[in-house]
């Protein structure tokens, strides 16, 4: 018995040996395999109306996230042969993803070229499935004596030049402000459309990796401020408040008219056009059926839009 | 027979070698990211370690500034704060299971320890949000309780069992003729305590306090959740700041990978292999000056 | 002289009763820390929650058990080797000093430098995505160096008289420690393992950028190993228990996000004190049994 201990022991020691390299052929493997059953999927699909087979990975944006999370539920539901794995991870790591091929699709609160080279950026191809929205947030205690704010007022603000309430007219309590990583997309749109590119005071706040716990963060202290896509603000909270700009309040019409400024395009990006369950998960996305669903959720269709932004290119 | 012997030794032999390989793996790895702060970037050592201006550029022209000083800053005054608390109560329970009652230690605290040990990190930090960070709010009357004490708490329970229970085995290692000199002597329990193999077992104790500060410094979810993160120095044991762990941990995937900002990430997370391996260093230095002393 | 005695014996007392209370203490702690998590747990029950579905924390227990079982089948072979080979073959020289600095070296690595690595290597390198496999890979770098510390000590720890009465009896080396010595270490190189799967368990900073962050498994598909919705396929990408609790923090869109945390939390801790503890029992029956019975 003990002679095969041994040989156990030298078998498994090869398969550790070689798990790196057998890991390169499985994955080394997976996209030619995945090119094979799109294709078939997508002959099927054309065939028939009981959706389409295969795989797809997506990856990115934890902004995008929660909406495609949503939309693969009915999705699954007239598709149920295609898997579709989701992660989120951030822009950068999605657009890098996508253009290196290893997920199919790559979920960006940026344009492409704003993160990755030229180069690469010219193999991705954008779909812009949705608009989205971003509110300053306060806790409710600020809101019962402020609800709008001027630009000035609110840069001042985040630049830590404003440090108590009573200077914009509310209750005398010690500001607290609650930002974003600097590599966010959520971060970069706000600073570029409602600070008007005004650098966050990052030495005077507290930075939260996500939006869910920017949003715990202000309800929980009071005098806080934040920022936060209006789809996490579909649950009722009593503690938060939205901030009008300029008196103009952060809502999906108000985005749609060009009336409120701050939003952004979410992307989803394929290396070459999008072929199989990839495309008919954009396409259902983009879907007026899904768009209807999209808006309850709180983001805003993309083809509802009434003006229209151009990809300010590479960051200089 | 002969062959198969052979064989068999070059197998062990190559799990053995294997170690290094992956030890030197990492790090090349880590250096051939990392680096490129101050080759591909062109910045300084200096800046990066000394510099408190962090504003790297998500991009890949670069321009920004790496310095990281309010990260490290962040890091060794959180790992300090919580070595002051963890050493003494850990010193104490180390000396009451070696010394004064190794039986009820074996049957309830030895196993304690181990299960301390167990406890995943992120437990500790989900544990330390949502009961230490509001009851420190409450305590000190603050606008927030995000600061340097609720992540020198929460890391001082994670270490804890660490430095105790290195200290144990090395009291318990101390020849027994040690106590019994001093016993007869006419010492009480606690002066053989103090004067005898506290002293005698120091080496060992420093060796749990490094191992203990070096999980500390490596530790990220736990103390990214309570520590507020924002890019400031501590001005003192109630205020936010950022540490190491904490800033890669969250800006890893947001940034553009081989980008400016990225590379800084990467360059930290050397740093952190060069403190991880400054420590094993001074541990072993410690311990063979012990093992000479002896 | 005589209150110098006084005083040193009211020292003794006083520092006894402190040393009784920080012990005390501790005990204390842990028992509050585990009443506090596992109440809460238990006050938030939920069975659906515990079911192997989207809604579940099912999915994240398996891949959790699943992630730990491929980690060690990687790590053990490795790390019991590594063992044989610092306790009987390595010399006492300069390549066996930097072998044991690179393990002293690996076992205090932050894991988030170690998750990092499994990123590039294990990731981006193979050109891969995140899965199971990129996750184990990373914990049995973590796992590694405990593993062969205790097989190293329990091979040492073998009176010698064992090891001679095998070469007396014309055994070769590679017989002895095969048949003789590591049978004797069985006890303490499983209780290593456990610890070290305990260790696994819990971890979250080494698969933050390796294991992914999602689970998409089809339990009807189990059997079709190349499925990515198979849940044995170690080349998906697997959410673990810890993961989770760091996720509901980062995805705090879901209302009950808190819920699950506290679950999560719980079964862990659950986890971690059946490991441990089944680790002292095996450990002890073990070592029982090797030595006939004499405790």
């Amino acid at each position: 018995m003990k002679k095969y201990l041994s040989i156990l022991m030298v078998a498994a020691m090869l398969i550790g040996t070689t798990a790196c390299s057998s890991g390169t052929n499985a994955s080394s493997q997976t996209p030619s395999s995945q090119a094979g059953s799109s294709e078939a999927a997508s002959s099927a699909a054309s065939s028939s109306e009981a959706g389409v087979t295969g795989s797809c990975t997506i990856s990115g944006s934890s902004a995008l996230y929660p909406l495609v999370k949503n939309a693969l539920d009915a999705f699954k539901q007239t598709n149920p042969d295609a898997s579709v794995t989701l992660n989120a991870g951030g822009s950068g790591t999605g657009l890098k993803q996508s253009a290196d091929g290893t997920v199919d699709i790559g979920m960006s609160d940026v344009f492409a070229d704003e993160k990755l080279t030229e180069d690469q950026a010219k193999t991705l191809v954008d779909h812009k499935v949705c608009v989205i929205t971003m509110a300053p947030i306060v806790n409710a205690d600020v809101a019962e004596k402020v609800t709008s704010l001027t630009t000035q007022q609110l840069i001042d603000i985040f630049t830590a030049k404003t440090k108590n309430w009573k200077e914009v007219g509310g209750p005398d309590e010690p500001i607290t402000l609650v930002t974003r990583p600097s590599t966010s997309g959520t971060r970069s749109l706000f600073k570029s459309y409602a600070l008007n590119g005004a650098e966050e005071a990052s030495n005077k706040s507290l930075e939260t990796d996500d939006s869910g716990t920017l949003l715990q963060t202000v309800s929980q202290h009071k005098g806080a401020i934040g920022y936060v896509a209006l789809s996490y603000l579909i649950q009722p909270n009593e503690n938060i408040k939205t901030m009008a700009i300029d008196g103009v309040e952060p809502t999906l019409e108000n985005t749609y008219a060009g009336k409120y400024k701050v939003w952004g395009y979410e992307h989803m990006y394929t290396k070459g056009d999008a072929a199989g369950v990839a495309k008919a998960l954009i396409d259902y996305m983009q879907s007026d059926e899904y768009g209807k669903i999209m808006e309850g959720l709180g983001y805003n269709v993309a083809s509802k839009m009434t003006v229209e932004r151009q990809d300010p290119g590479p960051k200089k | 027979m002969a062959k198969k012997e052979t064989v068999w030794r070059g197998l062990i032999a190559a799990c053995g070698l294997f170690l290094i390989l992956l030890t030197v793996s990492i790090g090349v790895f880590l250096c051939y990211k990392g680096l490129g702060t101050f080759t591909l970037y062109k910045h300084s050592v200096w800046e990066f370690l000394f510099s408190s201006n962090w504003n790297p550029a998500d991009d890949f022209q670069g321009g920004g500034q790496v310095g990281a000083a309010i990260f490290i800053v962040g890091s060794v005054s959180i790992c300090l704060l919580a070595l002051l608390i963890a050493t003494p109560f850990s010193l104490a329970a180390a000396i009451f299971m070696a010394v004064i009652s190794p039986r009820v230690s074996n049957r309830l605290l030895q196993p304690a320890v181990e299960i301390f040990v167990g406890i995943p990190s992120v437990v500790y930090g989900w544990v330390g949000l949502t009961v230490l960070v509001p009851l420190i709010q409450k305590i000190f009357n603050l606008q927030y309780g995000y600061s340097v004490l609720a992540g020198g708490i929460v890391l001082a329970v994670m270490i804890f069992p660490t430095i105790t229970s290195v200290s144990a085995d090395s009291i318990r290692n101390i020849p027994l003729q040690y106590q019994e000199a001093a016993y007869g002597l006419g010492s009480t329990r606690w002066q053989v305590i103090r004067r005898v193999l506290v002293p005698a077992a120091r080496p060992g104790i420093l060796t749990g306090v490094i191992l203990g500060l070096a999980r500390a410094f490596g530790e990220a979810l736990a103390v990214a959740m309570v520590i507020g993160k924002m890019k400031a120095f501590p001005t003192g044991i109630l205020s936010p700041t950022n540490n190491l762990t904490a800033a890669i941990a969250s800006d890893m995937g947001g940034a553009a990978d081989g980008g400016e900002y990225n590379i800084a990430l990467w360059t930290m997370a050397l740093l952190l292999l060069v403190i991880s391996f400054a420590f094993i260093l001074i541990v072993r230095k410690i311990s063979s000056k012990g093992v000479r002393e002896r | 002289m005589n209150q110098r005695h006084r005083n040193a014996i009211l020292t003794d007392r006083v520092m006894t009763v402190v040393l009784y209370g920080v012990a005390g203490f501790f005990l204390l702690l842990l028992a509050a820390f585990t009443v506090y998590i596992l109440g809460k747990g238990v006050m938030e029950f939920d069975g659906s929650l515990l079911a192997f579905n989207a809604e579940g924390i099912g999915n994240q227990f398996f891949n959790t058990v699943y992630l730990v079982f491929l980690a060690l089948l990687i790590s053990v072979p490795i790390g019991v080797a590594a063992g044989i080979y610092m306790a009987e073959y390595a010399k006492n020289g300069r390549l066996t000093g930097f072998i044991r600095t690179c393990i002293e070296t690996l076992s205090s690595l932050p894991s988030i430098v170690v998750g990092l690595f499994g990123y590039l290597v294990f990731v981006v390198m193979v050109h891969g995505k995140w899965s199971l496999m990129a996750g184990a890979l990373s914990v049995s770098i973590l796992s590694l160096p405990l593993i062969t510390t205790t097989t190293e000590d329990a091979l040492r720890a073998i009176p010698k008289s064992w090891k001679e009465g095998s070469f007396g009896l014309g055994a070769t080396h590679r017989q002895t420690i095969l048949r003789v010595m590591l049978p004797g270490c069985v006890p303490r190189i499983i209780t290593g393992v456990i610890l070290a799967a305990g260790r696994g368990f819990g971890e979250a900073a080494a698969l933050l950028y390796t294991a992914g962050m999602s689970t998409d498994i089809n339990w009807s598909r189990w059997w079709k190993l190349s499925s990515p919705v198979c849940p044995f396929n170690p080349f998906r990408p697997g959410e673990t228990l810890a993961l989770q609790i760091w996720a509901s923090r980062t995805e705090a869109v879901a209302p009950n996000a808190a819920q699950v945390a506290d679950m999560s939390a719980a079964v862990l801790i659950i986890m971690v004190f059946v490991f441990s503890i089944g680790a002292r029992a095996i450990g002890n029956r073990l070592d029982r049994k090797m030595t006939g019975g004499k405790d």
